[in-house]
């Protein structure tokens, strides 16, 4: 380890850095550089969703409609989804993947780095596109981010730059996804086995197959749409002889999957926090993993779950109903692993660790609503109202975007050699967990009480929740403001960080000097070197 | 058990419930409606047993966690188990004893879900049409129809700008011209379609939510308890462009002679109009 060290810290001065910001940023092949530009991709991204969420909180602060034309609302509504979707939470544990995968597994860097800047550069210019959409004849596109036909056909000029912006945005997706598995199955140390990864490591293994498994899939609906609209194809056109549902069900094939995509990274982050501050080795490593890789396989059995109210047949109904509640006991394992791997630890709660329990309580919360929503009749009521909304902005608010947020948290100072102001970052933590209830959970008496989503306006009985929805939004909204000045702080500078950071924390990056250098584990470690220290998997089987 | 527990929350949403009264709801809602007929009711008792399901593993997973947190904190002393690696038996039970849970769940969900499905028995059908932005309905047996659109003082509100303080508007946005008239105590069969895009016809009392979708019928029953005479209002709950908030359903439920009367009316007016038309 010492050699490693100073080996590293020799070659300081001569990494081969490109020189020139733009020779850095734009040329760079390094997976330290590309996570970075991910991450701060992702931040800008979900600042600009954010910011179309508070315009649509600010229309429903109160009934009648105040600032935006109904149109205008269902663009901004199609945008934020968009946006926050493939824009904030999915560059994001991209970025986390290219950061840390190679020095989790000690490689020296992604297998193809090259094609890693690619699939990087594909993104703001795919985002341009899509955001262009709001200045082009016609408006911006209007008929929600799932771009259901034919609403979705009566888009202005929006329509193609939408499709192809999906488009570069799927190439970008595989290509993130071709260099993760490449990478894990090729360049893992000596010693490190498929049950040694980090939990990190397999969640995005498994996400990777997902996003290379689906995002096709949305490129052919999309595609699809592109020639019903131009070119006299009738795929999703009834009068010619197609079908508006199919689209439905070829979207959820698709969208499905994606809904873990956006989560199973999350799982692996929170698999590798919890038991850092708790000082004990996860519990039920192996189950975690199998729980994680059955989710994935019930992901691609379960899509028309979000089509209960289009007239299927009753077997279909029967069969997704069941196939659904299945999903309950993977994710009941992943629950209960995480719960014991706190009893009888040792805990503290500094940054990180708080928002992985708040993750545990509240993606709990959003799963109890989703096992709610699987039972077709109950279905019924709940489908396209605000319970709805609730539900998914549970698992992926405090959810996936708190367990980003516990992650940057966590490695931070891995990045960057500095500590950051604590009591800020307690700050941050806490607005934002009172603020992501007030916000969320007043939306699910909504829908029970008969409120549509993607409505500007509503009837006055709704005035009263909406009016504490849009408060906790607000707060929400602001409080993230404290998360960029926190990093901006700590890249700048702060208390020295030590090489393991955390007390309990265990893995070979730990290993690594800290800020990480340019090239890290240009020879491939030992795992001896995680014998000392921490509790490790390795002691396990 | 269940329903003991459901009819304490019924209880304390009793001002909420907007069960026989056709009045607007009352604020602060938390729950949904029972609605007003036997399949409402069976829907709402299936929601409610998930409902108390999710809260006692609720109590006792979110116990089990707060307990750890409150037990094991290393600021009071707590030196971790580090041998704790996996427990097959312990694993073992919290995998059946949830596919127990969810067998106790899907049996009751999958009764009521065969039941909605059985259109057998009706005695009218009517048959919903979704236009951009409004619904229309016709009496198949009898040649009446009705285009339903929202009523003017909320449309005229409901503009930007307009000034016009919603709450001064009677059942601001849920309110039409022409309100869909049923019969109770009537197995009533609806088919239900659309002449552009798709929408999706929702009265939350009937507990029904169908799309409308264009090139395609969909169908969907109801048979409201007799006793329900009244005024129910829904929504378009699927996005159907720029005023998908603004083309509600209102049902109007009569007796049955009451209804018979009315379908009567409305047929001699018909009849009189056409010849005009014509």
């Amino acid at each position: 380890m010492a050699n490693t060290e100073h080996a590293a810290a020799a070659h300081d001065d001569h990494d081969h850095k490109p020189h020139g910001f733009w020779g850095r940023w734009l040329t760079t092949t390094n997976h330290k550089d590309i996570g970075t530009l991910y991450l701060v991709f992702s931040c800008v991204m979900f600042f600009l969703g954010g910011s179309f969420a508070m315009a649509i909180r600010a229309e429903l602060f109160k009934p009648g409609l105040q600032f935006l034309d109904p149109a205008l609302f269902n663009t901004l509504t199609t945008m934020h989804a968009l946006i926050m979707i493939f824009g904030a939470v999915m560059p994001a544990f991209v970025g986390l993947a290219n950061w840390l995968i190679p020095m989790q597994i000690g490689a020296p860097d992604m297998a193809l780095p090259r094609m890693n800047n690619f699939s990087f550069w594909i993104l703001p210019f795919a985002f341009t596109l899509l955001l262009a959409t709001l200045f082009v004849p016609g408006g911006g596109p209007a008929g929600g981010w799932t771009m259901y036909p034919p609403l979705v056909l009566q888009t202005g000029s929006a329509l193609p730059l939408m499709i192809f912006a999906i488009h570069l945005m799927g190439a970008s997706s595989i290509m993130g996804s071709i260099n993760v598995i490449v990478t894990i199955m090729n360049l893992r140390a000596p010693g490190m086995t498929l049950l040694r990864m980090p939990l990190f490591v397999w969640t995005w293994l498994i996400t990777a197959y997902l996003l290379i498994a689906v995002m096709p899939v949305l490129a052919g609906a999309v595609t699809m749409l592109l020639t019903d609209h131009f070119f006299g194809t009738s795929f999703f056109n009834a009068a010619g002889g197609g079908d508006p549902v199919m689209f439905q069900h070829i979207f959820w094939f698709f969208g499905h999957p994606e809904v873990y995509i956006m989560i199973l990274p999350a799982f692996g982050i929170v698999s590798e926090i919890i038991p850092t501050f708790s000082r004990k080795p996860l519990f039920g490593y192996d189950a975690m993993v199998y729980a994680t890789a059955s989710i994935a396989f019930l992901s691609f059995i379960v899509w028309a779950h979000h089509m209960f109210t289009v007239g299927m047949p009753l077997a279909s109904e029967l069969f997704f109903m069941l196939s659904t509640m299945l999903i309950a006991i993977p994710t009941g394992v992943k629950v209960f692993n995480w719960s014991t791997t706190m009893w009888k630890g040792s805990l503290s709660f500094e940054p990180p660790m708080l928002w992985a329990i708040a993750f545990l309580f509240l993606f709990s919360i959003g799963g109890f609503s989703g096992l709610m929503l699987a039972i077709a009749p109950a279905d019924f009521q709940y489908q396209d109202t605000y319970f709805v909304v609730a539900h998914f902005h549970y698992v992926l608010v405090p959810g996936a975007v708190f367990a980003i947020m516990g992650a940057v948290y966590y490695w931070l100072p891995k990045w960057t050699g500095h500590m950051y102001d604590m009591k800020l970052a307690k700050w941050h933590f806490w607005l934002s967990t009172i603020f992501v209830n007030v916000l969320f959970f007043p939306q699910h008496f909504l829908g029970l009480a008969g409120m549509p989503r993607r409505i500007p306006d509503y009837a006055t009985q709704f005035a009263d929740w909406n009016m504490v929805s849009s408060i906790g939004g607000f707060g929400f909204g602001l409080s993230q403001l404290l998360f960029p000045l926190l990093i901006w702080q700590c890249v700048r500078g702060g208390a020295k960080a030590t090489d393991r950071v955390w007390e309990g924390a265990h893995g070979l990056e730990w290993e690594l000097p800290s800020p990480a250098p340019y090239h890290s584990w240009t020879e491939a470690p030992s795992l001896a070197v995680l014998e000392h220290g921490a509790p490790s998997h390795d002691t396990h089987g | 058990m269940m329903t003991k527990t459901s009819r304490i929350s019924i209880a304390a949403l009793a001002a909420a419930g907007s069960m026989a009264a056709p009045a607007a709801q009352a604020a602060w809602t938390l729950n949904m409606t029972p609605g007003i007929s036997a399949m409402s009711r069976a829907i709402y008792s299936l929601h409610m047993l998930m409902f108390w399901w999710c809260v006692g593993i609720a109590v006792v997973v979110f116990g089990f966690m707060i307990f750890s947190l409150v037990r094991f904190r290393k600021s009071t002393g707590a030196v971790a188990d580090t041998k704790m690696l996996h427990n097959t038996r312990v694993e073992i039970v919290w995998t059946l004893v949830p596919v127990l849970i969810l067998i106790s769940m899907a049996v009751p969900a999958a009764r009521v879900l065969v039941q909605t499905e059985d259109l057998a028995g009706a005695k009218l059908t009517i048959r919903v049409t979704g236009y951009q932005w409004k619904w229309g309905y016709e009496y198949l047996d009898s040649g009446v129809s009705v285009l339903s659109t929202l009523d003017r003082d909320s449309n005229h509100a409901r503009e930007l700008g307009s000034g016009i303080d919603p709450n001064t508007v009677p059942n601001y946005l849920l309110s039409v011209d022409h309100p869909l008239v049923v019969p109770a105590g009537v197995k009533v069969r609806l088919l239900i379609t659309s002449q552009d895009v798709i929408h999706s016809w929702w009265v939350p009392a009937l507990a029904i939510k169908k799309d409308a979708i264009p090139g395609f019928i969909n169908e969907a029953w109801f048979d409201i308890d007799a006793d329900k005479i009244g005024t129910y209002r829904g929504q378009c709950a699927e996005l159907c462009g720029r005023d998908h908030g603004f083309m509600p359903i209102v049902l109007e439920v009569k007796s049955k002679q009451d209804f018979e009367q009315w379908l009567k009316s409305q047929q001699e007016t018909a009849k009189q109009a056409a010849p005009a038309a014509g």
